[in-house]
């Protein structure tokens, strides 16, 4: 699989790009866990930060771990798949 | 609800230990998910429930990490023209009543017979339905085998065939899964179901993928990628509800969801690389064995409604560990299936690939 795509150029910026990202915003929320909870369990309006905060960090580490299997080599079967 | 809220912001200490721990399980489950599309969260809620997350926070910190975990899965497979949107948004909403449903039952049920009770109707309905639903599966999926036809395209069943010829004026939807116009009058019933079996056992996808292929007529592939869609539009109702309760442990939810992301990537990329029957051989065998596990707890339950003798302490922790043990090796026997249908695929294709290049050089 992976010498099949010999010619084509691996994700390493959007990798390091997401990577960072990621670990910032991880590394926010393990060194401000008081804080955090204390906002996030609130309830009532407050319960926009949780699905907010699941969803931002879907959307940065979707992205790092797609490139990163990528990166890997592992990617879809290139073969055309007929679904039914 | 004040005390649970309380005990929500009351944080449980995570060391390394603890958060490798839910990573890897978080990774298992999100494998599993992108493959069968449902399934993977299961073991998450007891898994957090040992470290001393308290039951609500740990069911709500759960389902919160399963509507990212769906959105991105469901996004990946849609590149692979396995999703139909349509069929899962209408689902996701009836699954979404059938949430509501199901939660009101088990409240009532809660109150008439206490916690013991609950488990019980919980146990009881993991059981009853993973029997039927899990061995029709499982038995439908060793016969393609058997017979050597799992190349062949999927064929309709008899019920399915009869929903789709059925027309019902004014209810008629096209749905690209099907290559058909079926009346939303069965779509409906079956999410409410699926949403019901959500709010019971947290798996939904036991219901709604096997009742997708077997009643509407749905491709395995195309119902399991449409369940992740169905999976984020009932998780996300369902988020919110238990946040407004101020329930969800967002570090616990990120940490699993770290996990499950790698997993649902790979997971998906999987099912690139499998003939259909494989869908439905994971999901049959992961049902059949989380049967056992819950069938082990029955006996605690009644004993404590005092419909049996009393079980000894000892008796009931063995039988609550092997329940636990039993549940997380279906999940790992699924990811093993899993990994191991992705590595031969992925060596089939070399072997194409290699041949293919030698003849174009000859």
């Amino acid at each position: 699989m992976a010498s099949s795509q010999g010619s084509k150029k691996k994700p390493y910026g959007k990798v390091i790009l997401f990577g960072i990202v990621v670990g910032a915003l991880y590394t926010l929320l393990m060194t401000n866990q008081n804080v955090v909870n204390d906002y996030f369990t609130r309830g009532g309006a407050y319960a926009f930060l949780p699905i907010a905060a699941a969803f931002v960090l879907s959307f940065f580490h979707g992205n790092f771990t797609g490139n990163f299997w990528t990166l890997l080599g592992v990617e879809a079967s290139k073969k055309k798949k007929e679904v039914r | 609800m004040h005390d649970i809220v309380a005990s929500a912001s009351n944080l449980i200490h995570l060391d390394v230990m603890n958060v490798t721990y839910l990573f890897i399980v978080g990774f298992v489950g999100g494998l599993v998910s992108g493959f069968i599309g449902s399934g993977g969260a299961f073991v998450l809620t007891p898994a957090m429930m040992s470290l001393g997350v308290p039951g609500l926070v740990a069911v709500a910190s759960n389902m919160c990490h399963k509507f990212p975990k769906a959105l991105v899965g469901s996004i990946k497979r849609a590149k692979y023209g396995q999703v139909d949107v349509k069929m899962g948004i209408i689902f996701g909403i009836s699954a979404e009543a059938g949430v509501l449903y199901g939660a009101h039952i088990q409240e009532s049920i809660k109150k008439a017979f206490g916690d013991a009770g609950s488990n019980l109707y919980v146990s009881a309905a993991f059981v009853v339905i993973l029997a039927v639903v899990g061995g029709f599966v499982l038995r439908d999926a060793l016969r393609t085998h058997k017979r050597g036809t799992s190349d062949e395209p999927e064929t309709l069943t008899k019920i399915s065939k009869w929903v789709q010829s059925v027309n019902i004026p004014g209810t008629m939807v096209y749905f690209k899964s099907l290559n058909a116009r079926i009346s939303v009058l069965f779509t409906i019933p079956l999410g409410i179901a699926t949403g019901m079996l959500a709010a019971t056992i947290a798996v939904g996808g036991f219901i709604g993928v096997p009742s997708m292929i077997y009643v509407l007529g749905a491709p395995s592939l195309m119902a399991s990628a449409t369940e992740l869609v169905v999976a984020f539009v009932m998780g996300l109702g369902g988020s919110f509800k238990y946040a407004m309760s101020g329930l969800v442990d967002i570090r616990l939810t990120l940490i699993i969801l770290g996990g499950s992301l790698f997993g649902i990537q790979l997971g998906a990329m999987g099912t690139t690389y499998v003939k259909p029957f494989m869908i439905k051989l994971v999901m049959g065998v992961i049902m059949v064995i989380v049967l056992f596990s819950r069938g082990l707890m029955i006996p605690v339950y009644l004993s404590k409604l005092g419909l049996i003798a009393t079980l000894s302490d000892v008796t009931v922790k063995v039988l609550k560990n092997t329940s636990f043990g039993i549940m997380a090796a279906a999940l790992f026997i699924g990811a093993f299936i899993i990994l191991k249908a992705i590595w031969q695929g992925r060596r089939e294709e070399k072997v194409l690939h290699a041949t293919e290049a030698l003849e174009t050089t000859r």
